[in-house]
């Protein structure tokens, strides 16, 4: 297997997706050019799935990374989404059984103006950027994605959120006839922030990655990415946002309360009670990398957490 | 049908054997080469030979029970192949970690075997396993003699529990596979047990006195006539 290192590509220089995935038919049908003197390669036959709708136009972002962006290839086929199975390829293979039209969002609870978001308008609530974000996950692997989305503020500024509103829970899909029945976690998946996490600029509502709608195994329609904290934080296929009083219990948190708090920051200093979390695979990468203290995203928000013993709140 | 395969036969079903347990290795090798691997190559090798292990480790203690139900006793010249294989894969399992993903980080490799009770668990099992891969030969049972070489490679019963226990407490949540591995290796081993005690309660059948058929019944305390 060829590794290749990374190297400082423009996004400007990165081949379109499109024509990258193509390769292959392109070859081919290159060669069939060549041999038959025809152009007929676009007439071939297309094995990739229904183009995804664009979305547009983007803005640019002061919070994106400029590494190298993991391929989009690796961001569709490499998930952690149980419900589609347990096995990284699982969710590629399964999430095609969802059904991401029509789709609403509850957003309830201690709010002023509690009501039910269509994901059409939720697409032009806000403008839409493009965020590239480091992923980190609890399992010691990270990404770098393109992900598409507005600040999770601008839709909870929506409902008006009373004071008394501490925490927001968000609930996510959950079909039994297409998704794993096995109780492997507590379904459907609950996830939780505090509010002034909820409410910082980093947390990103998210409708696309790669300039696109999310794939289904991406938590299609409409997920949040909380960049500094853990991956499995930031929930899929969300079907309601609660604002609560109380910490919500969360999913994985139920399942082993030792190994997964409730903040579940990125924190190189706290090993997860299995394995180290000292160092991380780039996806694509050889050597693993030294992990960064809020997945490199401290200075916008270890403030967060001043006071707070991050041992004991892990 | 329990006749022994002639020499010549023995000889080709065991190189048969032997390709087959090779196949793994070369699937994964080729897809090595064929950047077929998926995300994250280094993760799949290092489940793909650590499922191997397991598997093989099984087939393995599959044979006495195997040639107990079918009466098939040669199948017995075929466990060293498939125990030597076991500790193929484990190698291989062993190297990934070592290398791929330590990359050779013996002060990392120190802490996580300290420190990290799967992979404790999963280190003592493949250490466990060296010295049976040594003496697997006829030299070597020569000179332990039979019973002590015997004795040794019971140690494969513990090594198969270990290598259960890693897989168990190394996946999230989803414990569904080492629950079916754990099963498998349940019921192997609850065989050999079950027939260990039916091979104890027959000797002890055997050593104690019958009593004599049609034998008179002398009674303890003698009544006296009224």
């Amino acid at each position: 297997m060829r590794i290749l290192r990374p190297s400082d590509i423009l996004p400007s220089e990165i081949t379109p997706r499109a024509l990258f995935e193509d390769r292959r038919r392109f070859l081919l049908g290159a060669g069939a050019t060549l041999a038959a003197g025809a152009a007929m390669w676009a007439g071939l036959p297309s094995e990739a799935r229904a183009a995804a709708a664009k979305l547009g136009p983007l803005a640019r972002s002061p919070f994106s990374s400029d590494e190298p962006q993991t391929p989009y290839k690796a961001v569709t086929t490499y998930n952690n989404y149980y419900e589609f199975g347990t096995d990284k390829e699982d969710p590629a293979a399964n999430a095609g059984k969802l059904t991401v039209r029509p789709w609403t969002v509850r957003v309830e609870g201690l709010a002023g103006k509690a009501r039910t978001f269509d994901i059409d308008d939720l697409l032009k609530l806000a403008p839409l950027e493009e965020r590239i974000y480091r992923l980190r996950c609890v399992e010691a692997w990270s990404m770098v994605i393109p992900w598409v989305g507005f600040p999770l503020s601008a839709l909870l500024r929506q409902v008006d959120p009373q004071g008394s509103a501490k925490y927001v829970e968000f609930v996510t899909h959950y079909d039994p006839k297409i998704m794993l029945r096995r109780p492997v976690l507590d379904w459907p998946y609950t996830e939780g922030l505090r509010i002034d996490e909820a409410m910082h600029p980093l947390t990103l509502l998210t409708l696309g990655l790669y300039g696109e709608v999310l794939p289904n195994q991406n938590g299609a329609p409409v997920r949040v990415v909380v960049p500094w904290k853990y991956g499995f934080k930031s929930a899929k296929s969300i079907v309601a946002i609660r604002l609560v009083d109380k910490e919500p219990r969360t999913a994985w948190n139920k399942s082993a309360p030792s190994e997964y708090g409730f903040y579940s920051n990125v924190n190189p200093n706290v090993d997860h009670p299995r394995w180290s979390q000292a160092t991380e695979r780039r996806i694509g990468e050889f050597r693993k990398r030294p992990t960064l203290m809020f997945n490199g995203y401290a200075e916008q928000v270890a403030n967060l957490y001043q006071g707070m013993d991050l041992r004991k709140s892990f | 049908m329990t006749k022994t395969p002639s020499a010549a036969r023995l000889a080709a079903i065991k190189a048969l054997l032997f390709a087959l347990c090779l196949v793994p290795f070369a699937l994964y090798t080729q897809r090595w080469f064929d950047d077929a691997l998926g995300a994250n190559p280094i993760e799949a090798i290092t489940r793909g030979s650590g499922d191997w292990t397991l598997r093989f480790l099984l087939i393995t203690l599959a044979v006495t029970p195997l040639r107990k139900l079918t009466g098939l006793n040669w199948l017995l010249r075929l466990r060293r192949m498939l125990g030597l294989f076991a500790f193929f894969y484990a190698s291989l399992h062993f190297t990934t970690y070592f290398w791929l993903d330590q990359f050779f980080d013996l002060q990392s490799i120190a802490h996580d075997i300290m420190k990290r009770p799967f992979i404790t668990v999963g280190f003592s099992a493949f250490v466990l396993l060296i010295p049976l891969a040594v003496t697997s030969n006829n030299y070597a049972i020569r000179r332990l003699g039979g019973r002590r070489w015997q004795s040794l490679h019971r140690a494969v019963y513990a090594i198969g529990i270990l290598a259960i226990v890693h897989y168990w407490w190394l996946v999230k949540a989803d414990i569904l596979e080492p629950m079916i591995y754990g099963l498998i290796l349940a019921a192997l081993l609850g065989m050999r047990g079950w027939w260990r005690e039916q091979e104890r309660r027959r000797q002890i059948a055997a050593s104690m006195p019958r009593p004599m058929p049609g034998g008179k019944v002398i009674p303890l305390v003698a009544k006296s006539p009224r």
